[in-house]
């Protein structure tokens, strides 16, 4: 394809036309425009007179240039110009489309489809076979054709893990293509995969240059809450906002604080602390990336960042003892920063509903604090306590205390001491099934006292760490939703080492009671079963579910989500774990690809066919040639050219809302519906102006003149009345102009329906015009109806009327039903009837008729014969006048039925 | 314009909106004829003039005698002197005024024939005695009137027509009816005509709105209505600014001519109504200066 710029040709020898265009321009030239002839009596004044100039002998040299632009672009144009064309040639073998597929992929997943698609077209159009893949599910590689791959294309989704970049790609056809879209992000495999594919043939990598980022989970240091992200490529500074989202007291999610992550040029990785109260940050479910559509910009947060509230009750009186020797300081300690402590007596600290209760050598609990702590136990609390010189002297054998989970022997016993035989005791290895399990004892740990268990069935299950020699250390039982935890020596160095180590706060974490570290350890997983609880796709959009499978923590505690682990919440039996996309660890890189990738940008221009351009433009010009010659030879009248105007420039909604409102608002206005039959709507209008000029001479209300409107585009609002007279072929109103309608009627407006055809058939069916009216009505919100009363309150609004005929002396006409209930009212003629202005009037008397006149005033319409015809014709006039005083001044007259009270009381 | 019954009937209903047209009749001392017209002087006539002393030579008969009764003096009553006017119409009849630039409007010669049979109906009506000059000698009554028609519905073949005021009767009226677009010493031999036997009158030139407007563009062959003139121009928008002032200067001419002669000149155009044109020859008639 021959190409100019961005510009290619088709046909390119077809451009050798152009040649011919000077050679246009001079015959062009020389033939001027023709003569017209005309009659002219004044051409005696002519005679002798010659033209200024010779130039228009000849073409101006702006219609000929116009010429020749029409002519060239016809020659362009059918030489087939193409923008963008489509470069390089066209490939034969079967295409393999790869996508990467990842959560990076997310953000503009859409474009990355089109691009599939037109792939997918264009490689049918070839007629290659195409095999479309996204890595983050994994599939065997199967050539299809092109009209059966882009069946596919809509179900193809990014997924929120890592791409799977060793695939089973299987025997790959020999001259394949390969197109791979790449999140443009380095991962482990990448350059092994692009290294087979380009073995098989060419591979073109598409890749969008934006930055990635990804969030790595917050830690919670010291009750510092730091979080990081990090970047691909490192660029110039960049400042993304993290917010953290989570519920507010009433439930609502809403964004509880927000912290600028500045990226320094250059750098890849920015950390900012969060500074929020404790409160706050208890709350917090998950921090996002502002405005990064991407499972990575979000990291849930689980129990981790949960700053949990433990009581601590020591037996010991407030004695002046040093701080080491202190029950609770090693407790403290270890706990103060992760958890709220709250410290004081038992019936002080329970109230405040702590999560934990450490009783550290608290012998004997009244019978009050007893029963509220086991309540609280059982309610789901965790209940952990420390033996102690008072707690093993105030054993009583044989008592089975609820709150302890074993029962004690009487004074427990004292190893390797000064006074006993045997060397301190060490831990044994903790047993799989242990809590503990996969904690490393330190070597230097050793028991002195300890308090001892009775032997017991139960006892065996309840030990989750014991002594070398087998005696319990730390035993625990299950109380109702919670559980109590008996550490079976002080929490003091008085009577084991094991406060002083590690292991101590490890063993605590483990038992809930302190804070989890930020990332699960394998060990701790272990053999446990997570359920899915809120997972996440790759957008970063949440979603609960309880319908996957549970995951083994084994599986968890990879830290790698994947088709089998989803990143999200999962929930275990006494805690909820995140699982988030982008790890502690989480380093974002750009690709690297081997030598012979051609790499190329998502957005692509698009081929585009000029011809049709170049040709519209040619066609317009001989337009535009056609007008300068008819001006050059006189032929452009004033007429014509007005035509033409009128073609040239779009005209203009005579009806914009403004002119339409300011003439409905100025005055009182009657209007009536256009029915497209301009003898109907003459009438309509006349009888308008009728009825409008007789309000004027009679009444108090002075309308302007009658507007038309159209139900389908006008505003009803401003009406205070509107006729609509009824034809055979009337359109039933649109569903929105209904809706117009409905919320026209129930605020207060009244539409007069007149089907003009005398009521012959009865009302309803019968005629054309009935049946019409039917269908119109059908989508209105039209109360029951009923004929006119005899004592309505259109009947004397403000003549005293009988009947009310238009052109027609026509039978009843209906009006919205009165209430069953309606009394007569007493010592009056009606019924106390004073509420609510009928929404329509529904009749067939052709009441515009009646009331139409020219525009001297004189009746348009003959009435009836002679004076009875007139007289027929001023009822008329008398019901319009009747309908319009009853519209505007509802059921002023049904009050009539108060006056004798009123009388009565301005008598008083 | 067809025939000489719609032309009248258009004429009468034009006519019929005017008081009936009294020509001023000051310097026809010598006309014999005797009309309905007073001129404002004691002589023969039906009307009352005024009352008199009565002077020696005097008829006796002469004497009002209920006026003379009254006082001791004899009294004469003096009749209004009457005498009806002559008035010649000449409407241009060549082939120049048979055009209209289109079809909405009435060539000109509809336009200049319905304003002389409106003239010549309401002259009649005064009692004047209204002719065609050169075709119908002047005359009044119901008949004059057809016949007038019949006269002025008489089309010319030639471009151009030059009015023939041989047995115009002295001190008479006249009016002439064209374009005046064709060669103006016919007119200005006319005017000497009229000046010799002491004529006075009106000239109504009747144009076109493309005429006095000339509102053409391109390349154009001009042609006179019976072909006689040719011109040919490649951009009559070019001419626009001598055309109209070659028509200005022929107006001016033919104001000048006919002040000179004692006569008034005016312009009409077709696509206005002819009202004002009947108007205005209509008090170019009546007021005489």
């Amino acid at each position: 394809m021959f190409a100019l710029g961005p510009v290619g040709f088709a046909a390119p020898w077809l451009l050798v036309g152009l040649v011919a265009l000077p050679i246009l321009w001079l015959i062009l030239r020389a033939v001027p425009p023709a003569p017209i002839r005309r009659r002219f009596p004044g051409v005696a004044l002519l005679l002798g007179l010659t033209d200024d100039a010779a130039q228009t002998d000849r073409t101006p040299w702006w219609l000929l240039l116009l010429r020749c632009l029409a002519v060239g672009a016809v020659i362009a144009g059918f030489a087939g110009p193409v923008l963008n064309p489509e470069a390089g040639e066209r490939g034969t073998g079967p295409l393999l489309i790869l996508a990467d597929g990842t959560w990076a992929d997310a953000r503009d997943w859409e474009a990355r489809v089109d691009r599939i698609a037109a792939l997918v077209d264009q490689a049918g159009r070839d007629g290659r076979p195409v095999a479309v893949r996204v890595l983050t599910a994994p599939a065997p590689v199967e050539f299809v054709n092109a009209e059966t791959a882009a069946l596919a294309l809509p179900a193809l989704r990014p997924n929120p893990w890592e791409p799977v970049l060793a695939p089973d790609l299987g025997a790959l056809p020999g001259g394949m293509e390969t197109v791979w879209l790449s999140d443009g992000l380095d991962r482990p495999g990448r350059a092994d995969l692009a290294d087979a594919l380009l073995a098989a043939g060419p591979l073109t990598v598409v890749q969008a240059p934006r930055p990635t980022f990804a969030l790595r989970p917050a830690r919670l240091v010291d009750g510092v809450l730091t979080l990081s992200a990090v970047r691909s490529p490192t660029g110039p500074a960049q400042t993304v906002t993290v917010n953290a989202m989570g519920p507010d007291p009433a439930g609502v999610e809403r964004v509880l604080g927000t912290a600028p992550l500045a990226f320094q040029p250059g750098d890849a990785l920015t950390e900012v602390v969060l500074d929020l109260p404790a409160e706050l940050r208890a709350r917090v479910a998950r921090f996002e990336l502002a405005g990064q559509r991407s499972a990575a910009a979000i990291s849930l947060t689980d129990d981790a960042l949960k700053r949990r509230e433990i009581a601590l009750v020591s037996g010991a009186a407030e004695a002046e003892t040093l701080d080491l020797l202190s029950p609770l300081h090693y407790l403290r300690q270890a706990l103060r920063v992760d958890a709220t402590l709250i410290e004081g007596a038992l019936a002080d600290a329970l109230p405040s509903n702590p999560d934990v209760v450490i009783l550290a050598d608290v012998p004997r609990l009244t019978e009050s604090e007893s029963g509220a702590l086991t309540d609280w136990v059982e309610a789901g609390g965790i209940l952990v306590r420390f033996a102690g010189p008072r707690l093993a002297g105030a054993v009583e054998p044989g008592a089975v205390d609820p709150l302890l989970p074993v029962r004690l022997r009487a004074g427990g016993r004292s190893v390797g001491g000064a006074m006993s035989w045997g060397e301190p005791k060490s831990l044994a290895p903790f047993a799989d099934t242990s809590p503990f399990f996969g904690l490393t004892i330190p070597d230097d740990l050793g028991v002195t006292a300890q308090v001892m268990a009775e032997p017991d069935p139960a006892l065996a299950d309840r030990v989750i760490a014991q002594l070398t020699d087998g005696t319990p250390l730390v035993t625990r039982a299950v109380l109702g939703q919670g559980q109590v935890v008996l550490f079976h020596v002080t929490a003091n160095a008085e009577w084991s080492n094991l406060p002083l180590s590690g292991l101590f706060v490890q063993m605590l974490g483990r038992l809930s009671v302190a804070g989890r570290p930020t990332g699960a350890l394998e060990g701790d997983l272990a053999g446990t079963t997570w359920v899915p609880e809120v997972v996440m796709d790759a957008w970063g959009g949440l979603e609960e579910t309880d319908t996957l499978p549970g995951v083994a923590g084994e599986r968890i505690a990879t830290g790698l989500p994947g088709a089998d682990l989803p990143p999200g919440l999962y929930a275990g039996a006494d805690r909820r774990l995140a699982v988030n996309v982008a790890g502690a660890g989480t380093v974002l890189a750009p690709a690297a690809w081997p030598a012979g990738t051609v790499v190329t940008g998502l957005t692509q221009a698009v081929a585009r066919d000029l011809a049709g351009w170049l040709l519209s433009l040619a066609v317009l010009a001989l337009a535009i040639d056609v007008l300068a010659s008819l001006f050059l030879s006189g032929r452009l009248g004033p007429r014509l050219a007005a035509v033409l105007a009128l073609f040239m420039v779009p005209v203009p909604d005579a009806r914009a809302d403004d002119t339409l409102a300011l003439a409905a608002t100025g005055e009182v206005v009657l209007a009536y519906v256009v029915t497209g039959d301009a003898r109907v709507d003459d009438v309509s209008r006349a009888g308008l102006l009728g009825l409008s000029r007789t309000l004027f001479q009679r009444t108090a209300i002075e309308p302007g003149d009658p507007i038309a409107i159209d139900i389908e585009r006008d505003e009803l609002t401003f009406f205070p009345f509107i006729y609509w007279p009824v034809t055979a072929d009337a359109a039933a109103p649109s569903a929105e102009a209904a809706a117009r309608l409905n919320r026209y009627l129930q605020s207060g407006g009244m539409i007069l329906f007149d089907t003009r055809d005398a009521d012959l058939g009865g009302f309803g069916d019968g005629t054309p015009e009935g049946r019409r009216l039917q269908a119109i009505a059908l989508g209105l919100d039209i109360p029951a109806l009923e004929p006119v009363p005899q004592d309505h309150v259109l009947t004397r609004t403000f003549y005293l009327l009988q009947d009310f005929p238009g052109r027609f002396a026509g039978r009843e006409i209906w009006v919205e039903a009165a209430p069953p209930g309606a009394e007569l009212a007493e010592g009056m003629p009606f019924r106390n009837l004073n509420d609510g202005v009928t929404p329509v009037v529904i009749g067939g008397n052709d009441w515009a008729a009646a009331w139409a006149v020219d525009d001297y005033g004189g009746p348009l319409v003959p009435i009836g014969r002679g004076q009875a015809g007139e007289q027929q014709r001023e009822i008329a006039y008398r019901f319009g006048i009747n309908l319009i005083m009853h519209v505007l001044t509802g059921n002023y007259k049904s009050d009539q039925v108060h006056v004798p009270a009123l009388l009565e009381r301005l008598g008083q | 314009m067809t025939n000489a019954a719609t032309l009248r009937a258009g004429a009468e209903g034009l006519a019929a909106t005017l008081p009936p047209l009294l020509a001023a009749a000051d310097q026809l001392a010598r006309t014999v004829a005797l009309g309905d017209h007073g001129r404002r002087r004691a002589g023969m006539g039906d009307d009352f003039w005024q009352y008199r002393v009565a002077a020696p030579g005097d008829p006796a008969r002469s004497i009002d005698w209920r006026r003379s009764a009254r006082s001791d003096q004899a009294f004469v009553q003096d009749k209004e002197w009457q005498i009806a006017q002559s008035v010649v119409l000449w409407v241009d009849p060549a082939a120049s005024l048979r055009f209209a630039s289109h079809a909405g409007l009435p060539d000109k010669a509809a336009r200049a024939r319905l304003i002389a049979m409106a003239t010549a109906l309401l002259l009649l009506r005064g009692g004047e005695r209204v002719g065609i000059a050169g075709q119908l000698p002047a005359g009044r009554g119901r008949m004059q009137a057809e016949r007038l028609a019949g006269c002025l519905l008489h089309d010319d073949a030639g471009d151009h027509a030059t009015p023939d005021l041989t047995g115009l009767p002295p001190q008479a009226r006249a009016l002439m009816i064209s374009d005046f677009m064709g060669d103006i010493s016919g007119i200005e031999a006319a005017l000497q005509v009229s000046l010799e036997r002491g004529v006075t009158g009106a000239l109504l030139q009747v144009l076109d709105p493309t005429e006095a407007a000339f509102p053409f563009d391109g390349r154009t062959i001009f042609e006179s209505m019976a072909g006689s003139q040719r011109h040919e121009t490649l951009m009559a928008g070019g001419l626009r600014d001598r055309y109209l002032h070659r028509l200005a200067d022929r107006q001016d001419q033919l104001a000048r001519l006919a002040r000179l002669a004692g006569w008034q000149f005016h312009t009409h155009l077709t696509d206005q109504a002819a009202a004002p044109g009947l108007l205005w020859v209509y008090r170019a008639l009546e007021g005489g200066r």
